[in-house]
């Protein structure tokens, strides 16, 4: 206390304390300027802000369009799901709660802080997804832990629904989150971040007609987005329903035929261009798509030595080995080279010096036989004789090296080599020697197998070539589907006149390619009944001497092709079969003659049970069921006796014949009993019935 | 008067002082309610009633404490206050929440050293620069002074607790100022501490980047839309959006939106301003400007130079923290985590503010103590 006695009554000087009273006076002003200049003068300013802060539009997301078959049955659907968010409360820290959402959730913990990572930029009142499509037991957690964990947020979403095991994957495609590439891709300009987009197939190609149109709730919303008032709505347009082309049955038909086969079955009726099934090999669940794929099935997909992601239908480019001799067969004829080209195959020919060898020694082979032989001599001989120009002139007009212009995203164009390409490539002259690997369909030549069916059904209609597509064009707009042309152009529909003679006699020759018959390269995969040609091929993966040099493991085989027509002429079904480090090139054709089959079994059974026989219209020409018109050729026994059995079929079966059946499905009817093995698991009981007819 | 009676006597009371503080308690209190109403705070303003029943018990007994005495404690209770310093910044002792180390827990409490020992700055230095006499500073003198405060601030900023630091300062301007600095020290070490921010700023060891970013972010909050730039933006609406008149009571979307970032505690000002608008804040200036005044008439009138610097020293507590708080949220100051006297929810704070005014008090009812 003693000291500080002595200071008693020394005060503050009054000045200094003024000053401070001053001081303060010129805060508080200070502090009252800036209130004025914000709450009298910004006022209205502010108050939008505030409006605007609370104001907010909730998107109504649009069911996206369903797709339908050619019949209308559903093939991908929607289904109602769940998805979780994450809301961040300014006030909570949320980090601890993360291994208990991580363990509830049954995401992993690393991901989800990740996650939270990414949105850190984010405005606060936008919600991270946490999860999409959780389960009922996450749903049951999230609700029990309402109150430990109030950010947790639960949102309802329409997702899509795809066939299992993959059923046309690839022609359907998937949708996923649009990604930051795209969203800086002007094609998608009006797509925001987080919306549904399709990424593959249909679901890309059509995303603007499926997608439909969100619509929006004005709500009222605090700082974490909850809601707590509503102002009004604008309903979402859902998205347009699409009828796909493809006939599920035929579908799964080929589906079951290709197996578990590395390559692709794409099926198309060649008078419109319609695609009725489409298969691809390996092949993936898009419904991993539908909800966020992760990143191990992710690589999984990508690192798959056989592609699953590919449409190998119109993205594998190959070499399309012997069926490119139908269109070698076409240039020689239309040249009339061919028709007077008579060889003796010794088991190959080598006039430059290098021996190019044919698998058999084929003997006397004449343009007939040459097809059903898929005699090499021949062509490398008819080859040598049109030069690679002629060759690339016809190759290039049937549609070689181009794209098809199907209606699917990433159609590859293959490759049509020619004198001038090298040039152009190689800075090299072409040789006469390259030209007769070029023949036989190797070389440099690729193609897809969508082009094949596209060139062979249409050599088989006579010249008449189709854009093939797998939805029907008469629902979408007219700007919309020209707009389709423009962004998936290609050869497109052409009518290329072609001899009648020459089409007589390069689809009786691919008739004979099925038939029973010594040489005949797809004899096993003869359907009795049906009128069914086609051609094979098989193209080396690597050359003879190289092949030599290997253990001849499976990634040598050759890949193997076969592409069918039924029937022959004018035919309704072409069908291209690819399977990649197959082995033999009638493996391909039986697949192929599984799909032809369950066609026409379902043909003749819609046939019988639909239309009314006695309102059947006349048979057309051109059709099978017309005798071959042979021409001058001399048939030898084989091919001949097979051409009867569907000549005799004709006969024996003419009343029908003048009651049955009209044009569409002329080459459908009832006919007589095929091999049951040829068709296992696809023929009917019914099948069994019309067999008794004979 | 026997001196039992004198426990019991509170004639030289400020009774007015009180009715002014009191006054600002109601409209927090109220503000709490509402600024709470659709959080999970809710509830808090009764929490806040027990603080200051709590607070005004404290300060009762405070002021019946002579302040003389007080201040021959101080040095112990300074050496406490450090004590307690240090032991905040031990993992063991010192509770960590928000990634700060600020709290120790005492039971169920969570208790923050840091706001006692403004209280106690308070005291030390007045009872430091009182025994120096009112006469010229030495350097001696204002070097030991730099050190009363410096070290306390330094065990602060370490927690780290940049506003709290922040507030000691003004404690030590005003003994300088009134214990007698000269201009011309005052120019110098007016530049010396210039120099010697602009190098803890550059040096990147005493402030950490978040700080550095919560303090600049003000100048331009839309760089920084989502952090503290994020939250003076938020706070700038909601006083702009309270017009002249205020959106009225628990109509403030602003604040029942929780836009505004912990509108019951540091921003209780904004909530405050948007929901009574221009005339409800500039009231509420008015009575902190009252209640200033008065505390500086109640210095002058002290009865010698201890009590007045006590006195003074509460005020520049008190005027700092309405500077900064209320300018934070008007968007002339950076976000540093200062509440708002009275105002603002919180324990530690109401305790101090309370503390401090009963310290006032104490010396007004002394003032005609020969």
């Amino acid at each position: 206390m003693d000291s500080h006695d002595n200071r008693r009554g020394e005060k503050l000087s009054d000045l200094k304390l003024v000053m401070v009273q001053y001081g303060i006076l010129l805060v508080m002003l200070t502090l009252t300027a800036q209130l004025w200049r914000l709450q009298v003068l910004g006022a209205q300013n502010f108050r939008n802000l505030a409006e605007q802060n609370r104001i907010r539009k909730v998107p109504i997301l649009a069911p996206r369009g369903k797709l339908f078959d050619r019949e209308n049955r559903l093939v991908v659907d929607n289904y109602p799901s769940v998805s979780c968010f994450l809301v961040r409360e300014q006030t909570r820290n949320v980090d601890a709660d993360l291994p208990l959402i991580a363990r509830g959730l049954n995401v992993d913990l690393d991901q989800l802080r990740a996650t939270l990572r990414r949105y850190r930029a984010a405005p606060g009142y936008q919600p991270i997804p946490i999860k999409q499509d959780i389960t009922a037991d996450e749903q049951a957690f999230i609700e029990a832990h309402r109150n430990e964990l109030p950010e947790l947020e639960t949102i309802d979403e329409e997702r899509r629904l795809y066939p299992r095991d993959g059923f046309a994957a690839h022609l359907i495609g998937y949708v996923g989150e649009v990604s930051e590439e795209d969203l800086n891709n002007p094609r998608f300009a009006y797509y925001e971040p987080g919306d549904v987009v399709g990424k593959a197939g249909v679901e890309e190609t059509y995303d603007q007609l499926l997608r439909g149109q969100d619509g929006s709730r004005e709500v009222i919303v605090d700082s974490h987005g909850r809601e707590v008032g509503y102002l009004g709505i604008q309903h979402a347009i859902p998205g347009q329903d699409l009828k796909l082309t493809i006939d599920n049955d035929l579908q799964k038909a080929a589906e079951l035929a290709l197996g578990d086969r590395n390559g692709a079955i794409v099926a198309m009726d060649p008078r419109n261009g319609e695609i009725l099934a489409m298969v691809s090999r390996p092949s993936f669940d898009p419904n991993a798509f539908a909800v966020r794929i992760n990143r191990t099935d992710w690589n999984k997909l990508i690192d798959d030595p056989d592609h699953p992601l590919l449409n190998k239908a119109i993205q594998a480019q190959l070499a399309p080995g012997s069926t490119f001799k139908i269109l070698m067969s076409v240039a020689g004829l239309e040249e009339g080279i061919a028709q007077d080209l008579k060889i003796n195959c010794s088991g190959g020919w080598g006039p430059y010096g290098f021996f190019h060898h044919c698998d058999e020694h084929h003997g006397a082979v004449d343009i007939h036989d040459a097809i059903p032989y898929s005699c090499d001599t021949f062509y490398y001989m008819l080859g040598d004789k049109l030069g690679i120009d002629r060759i690339s002139k016809y190759a290039t007009e049937f549609g070689y090296g181009q794209r098809t212009g199907i209606d699917l995203p990433g159609e590859q164009a293959g490759l049509m080599p020619s004198a001038q390409w090298k040039l152009k490539n190689y800075h090299a002259r072409w040789y006469p020697d390259e030209t007769l690997d070029v023949s036989i369909g190797q070389g440099a030549v690729e193609a897809t197998p969508m082009q094949l069916a596209r060139i062979i059904g249409g050599i088989a209609s006579g010249g008449h070539l189709v854009r093939p597509h797998v939805v029907f064009s008469d629902q979408l707009a007219a700007d919309f589907r020209k707009g389709l042309l423009e962004s998936y152009p290609g050869s497109g529909d052409v009518d290329i006149p072609m001899d009648p003679e020459t089409w007589i006699t390069v689809t009786d020759g691919m008739a004979d390619v099925t038939q029973p018959g010594y040489f005949h390269t797809a004899g096993s995969a003869h359907l009795e009944g049906i009128d069914f040609g086609g051609k094979t091929g098989t193209a080396q993966v690597m050359s003879h001497e190289a092949l030599e040099k290997t253990n001849k493991g499976k990634a040598t085989n050759p890949n193997v092709w076969f592409v069918g027509v039924t029937p022959r002429r004018n035919p309704e079904l072409v069908v291209a079969v690819l399977w990649q480090n197959g082995e033999f090139s009638y493996y391909p054709a039986r697949i192929g003659a599984k799909v032809v089959a369950a066609y026409v079994e379902k043909q003749r059974r819609l046939a019988h049970n639909l239309v009314p026989m006695k309102a059947a219209a006349p048979v057309e020409m051109g059709a099978v069921w017309t005798t071959p018109q042979t021409g001058g050729k001399t048939a030898n026994e084989k091919n001949d006796t097979a051409r009867m059995q569907a000549g005799t079929f004709l006969v024996k079966d003419g009343q029908i014949v003048g009651q049955a059946k009209p044009g569409a499905h002329s080459g459908m009817r009832p006919a007589a009993a095929r091999s049951a093995q040829e068709v296992a698991g696809l023929a009917t009981a019914h099948s069994a019935s019309v067999g008794g007819n004979q | 008067m026997s001196p039992r009676m004198r426990i019991f006597s509170f004639r030289e009371f400020d009774w007015a002082l009180l009715a002014m503080v009191l006054l600002l308690c109601t409209l927090s209190v109220l503000e709490i309610y509402s600024a709470t109403l659709h959080t999970k705070y809710v509830g808090f303003h009764t929490k806040q009633l027990l603080w200051i029943g709590g607070g005004l018990v404290a300060m009762f007994i405070f002021s019946k404490i002579d302040y003389h005495r007080l201040l021959d404690w101080a040095p112990w209770a300074y050496g406490v206050c450090l004590v307690g310093l240090a032991a905040v910044l031990v993992p063991g002792i010192g509770h960590k929440a928000l990634g700060a180390r600020r709290w120790i827990k005492a039971g169920p409490m969570l208790f923050q050293p840091s706001e006692w020992v403004k209280l106690v700055l308070v005291l030390i230095v007045a009872r430091y620069f009182a025994n120096l006499g009112g006469r010229g500073l030495t350097w001696k003198d204002i070097f030991k002074a730099f050190v009363l405060v410096g070290i306390p601030m330094l065990l602060v900023i370490k927690e780290p607790d940049l506003g709290t630091t922040l507030t000691y300062a003004p404690i030590l301007i005003a003994g300088l100022f009134f214990g007698g600095i000269n201009i011309r020290q005052t120019v110098i070490i007016s530049t010396a501490c210039l120099v010697l921010v602009a190098g803890a700023w550059t040096s990147g060891k005493i402030l950490k980047p978040y700080q550095k970013a919560r303090l600049t972010s003000f100048v331009n909050p839309s760089n920084d839309p989502r952090g503290a730039g994020y939250q003076l933006l938020q706070s700038e609406i909601a006083v702009g959006a309270g017009g002249v008149w205020g959106q009225g009571a628990a109509k403030g979307t602003q604040t029942q939106g929780n836009f505004l970032p912990i509108p019951h505690a540091d921003f209780i000002f904004a909530a405050f301003s948007e929901e009574h608008g221009f005339v409800g804040a500039l009231f509420v200036l008015l009575l902190y400007f009252s209640i200033l005044m008065r505390l500086i008439q109640n210095a002058q009138t002290a009865a010698d130079l201890s009590g007045s610097l006590i006195i003074m020293g509460v005020v520049a507590v008190l005027t700092f923290q309405i500077l900064v708080n209320v300018g934070m949220v008007i968007g002339f100051m950076p976000v540093t985590g200062i509440p708002l006297p009275l105002m603002s929810y919180g324990g530690s704070s109401v305790l101090f503010t309370f503390l401090a005014l009963g310290a006032a008090m104490n010396v007004r009812m002394r003032r005609f103590v020969n």
